[in-house]
C-alpha cells in the first residue's frame, strides 16, 4: 500500500502528471495504432469516399467523375426511391412498434413470474442464428400450399393467405418475421433496465393501494422511459438497414412492394453498377439514421432529467 | 402467540381487500404463464418444424403437411443438401440438384470468423486499455473520435469499401471479406472500456511499481482481471462475424470464397418456386444453423448476461 499512495499523490499535482502523460505517450500510441488504423482505412475514409461518390458518376469500371447535385436531382424525381423509402418507413413502424409492446409485455412478466436462465435462454436462441436462417424457417411456415399456418388457416374454415407474395402482406410479413429474430434480444434489453427500479417504489405504490396496471402506467413506464428510448434508437436503426430477409425470401418483390431501400441501393449498385446514385440515396439513409438518433436521444434526456 | 398476531392484522388489515385480491392475482399469475407458454411455444417451434422437415421426405410432406412427427424418416435431405447423392436420386426425390459444399463453406467460415474475432478483440482490448488507464495528450479527443464512429452505420460503408477491397485486389477472397473488421469496431473498444474502468487502479500500479512494463501489466493483470467482458465481447463478435450475410454477398464471387451463411441464401435462390424441395431446405438451414445452436449451447450463461450490458452502447 505504502508504494503506491506517493505515486498517486505526485500524480494529482499537475506537473507530475504532465511529466508521466508525456512518458506514456509513446507507449499509448503503439497499443492504439492497429485499431487507429482500421478505424482510419475501414471507417472514416470510407465514410468520406461515400460522400464524395454520391457527387459523382460512377460505375466501378471507369474513374468517377464530377456531376454535383446530379444523383440527388434525379433521386427526387425517382419514384422507386420514394416507393422504397415509404415501404422502409411501414417496415420500421410495423417491426418496432409490434416488437417493442411485445418485448414490454414480456420483459414484464419475466420479471413477475421467472427468472429462470432458461426461459430467457429459449426467447434468445432466435437471435442466435442468422437473418437468413430465420427467413428459411419462416419461408416454409408461411408457405402458401403446405406451411403449417396456412393447414391451420384451412383447418379453422378461413381461406389461406399468401403471406410472401401478396403486395398488402409482404411486409407486414417480413417485419413480423423479424420480431421473431429479434424479440427475446430486445425483451431482455428491457428486461435489465427494469432490474434498476427500485423495488420499494412497487412496495409504497402498493400500500397506496395501487394495483398491477396503475403501477405499470404510474411507475414502470416513465422510469424505463430513458431506457426505452434507448432500445429504440439501437432498434430502429438496425431495423432500416433491412435487407437480408428481403434479399433471400422475395427480391424485393411482388411489384417493388417489399423493395426496401437497402435492398434498392445494393440492385442500383450491383446489377446497375451505378455506384454514384446508390451512394447519393445511402447518404439519404445516412441522413434520416441521424435524424432519428437525434430526436429519440432527445427524448431520452428528457426522461432523465425526469427521473433524476 | 408472536406468530399469529401480524396473521390477525393481515387479516383485519385487508379483510376488505383480501376475496379481491385472492381471486386476482392467481388469475393474473395463470395468465401471464400462459402468454409466456405461447411466447416460448412460438419461439421453438420454428425449429422444431425445421428439424421434423428435414427429415421427412418430400412425397411424405406434401401428403402430411401437418404431421407433427418426421413423414418417412430418412437423412435423405441431408445427402441431398451435401450432395452425396448422385443427381439422379437427388432428382427423383424431388431435390433440385444444387449442393452445399459443406466443409469448404464451414471451413471458410471457421477461418473468417475466428481471424475476426481475434484480431477485433485483441486490437480494440489494446485500444480500450489506453483510453482506460493511460494518461497521454488528445487521450479524450482520440476517445471522443472514435465514440462517434459509432453513429455510422454499417451499410453507409459498405460500397466504399467494396471498391476498396476491389482496388486491393482481394475480392473473393477471405481476406477481403475479413478486413473491415478486423481490426476494430468502435463498439468492441467502448465496451472494453467501460470493463477496464472498472478494475482497481491499486493493482495495476502495484504492478508497475515492480517493474512491470505497461504491456506486461495489461497481459498478466488487466486481461485476467477482463476475461469475462473479454469472453463475452468474442462471443458475440464471433455470432456477428458468422451470421453476415450482405458483406460477403458482395465481396464473395465464387466457392473459394464463400462462406456458410451466405451459402445457405445461394442454396435457397438455387431452389426452383414451384414445389421446392423443402427437406432438402430445411437440411441445409439445420446445417448452417448448428455451429451458433452449439455456440449458444455452450456459452448460453454467458450470452444471457452479457445482452443486458451490450444494449448500453
Amino acid at each position: 500500500m505504502t508504494p503506491t499512495s506517493p505515486a498517486r499523490d505526485r500524480g494529482r499535482t499537475g506537473t507530475g502528471w504532465r511529466r508521466s502523460e508525456w512518458r506514456d505517450l509513446p507507449t499509448a500510441l503503439l497499443f492504439i495504432a492497429p485499431a487507429t488504423f482500421g478505424f482510419g482505412v475501414f471507417l472514416v475514409w470510407p465514410a468520406i469516399r461515400g460522400i464524395w461518390l454520391s457527387f459523382t458518376d460512377y460505375s466501378v469500371f471507369a474513374p468517377a467523375s464530377f456531376v454535383g447535385l446530379d444523383n440527388y436531382r434525379r433521386m427526387v424525381a425517382d419514384p422507386v426511391f420514394w416507393s422504397s423509402f415509404r415501404v422502409t418507413i411501414e417496415y420500421v413502424v410495423i417491426n418496432i412498434g409490434v416488437q417493442t409492446v411485445v418485448a414490454l409485455l414480456l420483459a414484464v412478466l419475466m420479471q413477475r413470474l421467472t427468472k429462470s436462465m432458461w426461459v430467457r435462454g429459449i426467447i434468445l436462441s432466435p437471435y442466435l442464428v442468422s437473418n437468413v436462417v430465420t427467413a428459411m424457417l419462416w419461408l416454409l411456415l408461411l408457405d402458401y400450399q403446405l406451411g403449417i399456418v396456412n393447414q391451420l388457416l384451412e383447418k379453422l374454415g378461413l381461406d389461406r393467405l399468401l403471406f410472401w407474395g401478396s403486395p398488402g402482406l409482404v411486409i407486414p410479413t417480413i417485419a413480423l418475421v423479424n420480431v421473431w429474430r429479434h424479440l427475446g434480444y430486445t425483451a431482455l434489453l428491457i428486461f435489465a433496465g427494469l432490474q434498476t427500479i427500485d423495488q420499494q417504489v412497487y412496495e409504497a405504490a402498493r400500500v397506496d393501494g395501487a394495483g398491477e396496471w396503475a403501477s405499470f402506467w404510474r411507475i414502470t413506464l416513465p422510469l424505463l422511459r430513458p431506457y426505452l428510448a434507448m432500445v429504440l434508437i439501437v432498434t430502429s436503426i438496425g431495423s432500416f438497414q433491412v435487407f437480408d430477409t428481403v434479399s433471400v425470401a422475395t427480391q424485393g418483390g411482388p411489384a417493388n412492394s417489399s423493395n426496401v431501400i437497402q435492398y434498392y441501393i445494393y440492385n442500383v449498385a450491383f446489377t446497375r453498377y451505378d455506384f454514384g446514385y446508390a451512394s447519393a440515396m445511402s447518404v439519404a439513409l445516412l441522413l434520416v439514421l441521424s435524424a432519428i438518433t437525434f430526436v429519440q436521444y432527445r427524448l431520452s434526456r428528457a426522461g432523465q432529467s425526469d427521473a433524476s | 402467540m408472536t406468530t399469529t398476531t401480524p396473521r390477525n392484522d393481515d387479516g383485519i388489515g385487508t379483510r376488505p381487500r383480501t376475496p379481491h385480491r385472492r381471486h386476482r392475482l392467481p388469475l393474473g399469475r395463470v395468465l401471464g404463464w400462459v402468454v409466456m407458454l405461447i411466447v416460448l411455444l412460438v419461439t421453438l417451434f420454428p425449429f422444431y418444424w425445421m428439424l421434423r422437415t428435414a427429415l421427412s421426405s418430400n412425397s411424405g410432406l406434401a401428403t402430411h403437411p401437418t404431421s407433427l412427427l418426421p413423414v418417412d424418416t430418412s437423412l435423405n435431405g441431408f445427402r441431398r443438401a451435401l450432395g452425396l447423392t448422385t443427381r439422379e436420386e437427388s432428382l427423383a426425390q424431388g431435390g433440385f440438384g444444387a449442393t452445399i459444399d459443406f466443409w469448404r463453406y464451414l471451413a471458410n467460415s471457421v477461418v473468417v470468423a475466428t481471424a475476426v474475432t481475434v484480431c477485433q478483440v485483441s486490437f480494440s482490448a489494446l485500444a480500450a486499455y489506453a483510453f482506460a488507464r493511460m494518461r497521454w495528450p488528445g487521450r479524450n479527443t482520440v476517445f471522443g473520435v472514435f465514440l462517434a464512429g459509432l453513429l455510422i452505420p454499417s451499410i453507409f460503408t459498405l460500397l466504399p469499401n467494396f471498391v476498396l477491397v476491389r482496388d486491393l485486389g482481394l475480392l473473393d477472397t477471405l481476406p477481403g471479406i475479413a478486413l473491415p473488421t478486423l481490426f476494430m469496431t468502435p463498439f468492441a473498444v467502448f465496451f472494453l472500456r467501460q470493463f477496464f474502468l472498472g478494475i482497481s487502479v491499486e493493482i495495476e500500479e502495484a504492478a508497475m511499481i515492480d517493474g512491470a512494463g505497461r504491456l506486461r501489466t495489461f497481459l498478466q493483470i488487466i486481461v485476467p482481471m477482463a476475461a469475462p467482458a473479454v469472453t463475452t465481447l468474442a462471443v458475440l463478435t464471433y455470432m456477428t462475424s458468422w451470421n453476415d450475410y450482405l458483406w460477403p454477398l458482395l465481396v464473395s464471387q465464387t466457392d473459394r470464397s464463400r462462406l456458410l451463411t451466405l451459402a445457405l441464401g445461394v442454396f435457397r435462390s438455387q431452389a426452383p418456386a414451384q414445389a421446392p424441395d423443402w427437406s432438402g431446405l430445411m437440411a441445409a438451414t439445420l446445417l448452417a444453423a448448428l455451429p451458433m445452436l452449439a455456440l449458444f449451447l455452450a456459452f448460453a450463461r454467458r450470452i444471457v448476461n452479457s445482452v443486458g450490458f451490450t444494449g448500453i452502447k
